[in-house]
């Protein structure tokens, strides 16, 4: 009565794979052993651009970082990631001089900022440091007022001419910062004398009032509570609007959180460089996939 | 903190699987019941039904705990939401035996009406969801593709059976019901190849990266 299924496959057409070719995979994971960078490190509309960075310490005995190319975009937040030692503290502190203050330490390279070579011997590195500032693993508040924390850089830089400048800047700041409504009725307080989140985010506030172009974060959060975290990480969300900033951080979660473009750092490499949501869904580099699975590191 | 995430993926592996490995079983019964006109399988597949769908809220639960507790990220990300996503269409699989034990005992006051043998469809079928998930557990992407492929053959075994059904339906108007309800199993068996392909595409995002689902 019916015809079976049987009758009819005969008669259409079955291709049935039985020897099927190797198909080329798109995106295969870079071997280990591969050292060169892997992803696009440079932006087109660069705020910062490094060049072959190479930094050695101890006299040229020891290369912390080896031929790093990367930019800082405008309006970007780039977090460094990598286990201990691998160079991306290092590489920051290369973007403002701070090396330069480590005996025996010699950067090779170029680093550019704006077009202008911040290690050229022209360049005066205390307006550098205004313009390119940092913010460090702990709060380090001056042993002033929460005033004088603020204060203190626009009058040394002569940003700032009357006091009346000078309160405003100081509101300022701290609104920028996200601290003045806790602090604007105790500025002549010591800065010490805040929470650790209130420090740092003192801190960062210091470090914006001199108007920088760049913002330097080394490990910011890691002395913080995940509240004061959360404050400060959307403080660095704020701040990309109108500044550009490179965050080192441990946490992943952070770096995943803050940040476009994400850089991952192995034994003074720069290894792989791309956007941050393809870091971390689907990097391309076996190493990165290994350090932020947890695998090694 | 690695270890123990592996610990539980690994975990959620060899669940998935004996998921698959059920699933299979049923939707093998489901068939042979037609086959053989056997009412009393063909109910137990639909009464048991509940054991797949309780099984596969375990296997969510433990792919949200991993996704709570350990953030994963890259490769594990991936694996994760590709199990989610495959634990849904064994799920479906299942239910698809689960009408297909249905359009069977509806029509089965005519024993002559089956004649039409689905054995080869459901065997394709099987042998798509069992490559599947090989493909899972041996992280083979070329065998994804192949199952990717094969889901043509059982799509062009439903466009027969609907051509040889409907000439039936204008020959037979009186018996419209019972052929329509036979058109739906191998409806049913080509949804099932869907979800199998699904369970492909998923494979070849969890190794590629790459969405390859509508192309």
């Amino acid at each position: 009565m019916y015809q079976t299924i049987e009758s009819i496959k005969n008669k259409i057409e079955i291709k049935m794979p039985e020897n099927p070719q190797p198909i080329k995979r798109k995106n295969q994971l870079t071997d280990r052993n591969i050292r060169e960078t892997v992803g696009q490190g440079t932006v087109p509309n660069p705020r910062m651009r490094c060049q072959n960075v190479s930094v050695y310490y101890n006299f040229d005995e020891k290369k912390a970082i080896n031929n790093v190319s990367l930019d800082i975009g405008k309006n970007e937040v780039i977090a460094m990631i990598g286990p201990s030692g691998c160079g991306k503290s290092t590489f920051i502190r290369c973007l403002n001089r701070m090396n330069d203050t480590i005996d025996g330490c010699r950067v090779e390279g170029q680093i550019l900022l704006d077009e202008t070579d911040i290690y050229d011997k022209n360049i005066d590195v205390v307006p550098l440091r205004a313009r390119v500032g940092m913010v460090f693993q702990k709060p380090n508040p001056f042993p002033k007022s929460i005033y004088d924390n603020i204060a203190y850089g626009p009058k040394i830089h002569g940003l700032v001419q009357s006091r009346q400048e000078t309160d405003e800047l100081v509101e300022k700041s701290l609104k920028r910062a996200g601290l003045w409504n806790e602090v604007k009725d105790r500025l002549i307080q010591p800065g010490t004398g805040l929470s650790g989140g209130q420090q740092q985010r003192l801190c960062i506030a210091r470090t914006i009032a001199v108007n920088p172009e760049v913002i330097l974060m080394d490990e910011p959060c890691s002395a913080l509570d995940p509240i004061a975290t959360a404050v400060i990480e959307d403080l660095i969300d704020e701040l990309k609007k109108e500044y550009s900033i490179a965050i080192v951080t441990h946490s992943m979660q952070q770096a995943s959180r803050v940040s476009q473009r994400t850089a991952f750092f192995h034994m003074g490499d720069l290894i792989e460089i791309g956007p941050t949501d393809q870091i971390f869904l689907n990097p391309l580099h076996q190493l990165t996939n290994d350090y932020i699975t947890g695998r090694f590191g | 903190m690695s270890v123990h995430l592996q610990r539980e993926i690994e975990k959620i592996k060899k669940e998935i699987l004996c998921l698959g490995a059920m699933v299979e079983d049923r939707f093998q019964k489901a068939i042979y019941a037609v086959k053989t006109s056997d009412q009393g399988l063909a109910q137990k597949i639909m009464d048991t039904d509940f054991e797949i769908d309780k099984r596969e809220i375990e296997v969510e639960e433990e792919c949200l705990k991993i996704l709570a507790l350990h953030q994963p990220v890259a490769t594990d990300l991936r694996f994760i939401v590709a199990v989610i996503k495959i634990n849904n269409d064994l799920e479906r699989i299942a239910d698809y035996a689960c009408n297909i034990a249905k359009r069977f005992i509806i029509s089965s006051h005519d024993p002559n009406i089956f004649k039409y043998d689905y054995a080869p469809m459901a065997d394709q079928a099987a042998k798509m969801l069992r490559k599947s998930l090989d493909a899972l557990v041996r992280m083979d992407v070329d065998m994804a593709y192949i199952v990717r492929d094969m889901d043509a053959v059982v799509n062009a075994m439903r466009n027969e059976a609907y051509e040889t059904m409907k000439k039936d339906i204008q020959r037979r108007p009186e018996m419209v019901g019972e052929i329509i309800n036979m058109y739906l199993i191998s409806r049913h068996l080509e949804r099932i190849g869907d979800h199998t392909t699904n369970i492909a595409e998923e494979v070849i995002y969890l190794i590629e990266g790459e969405i390859v689902r509508h192309r």
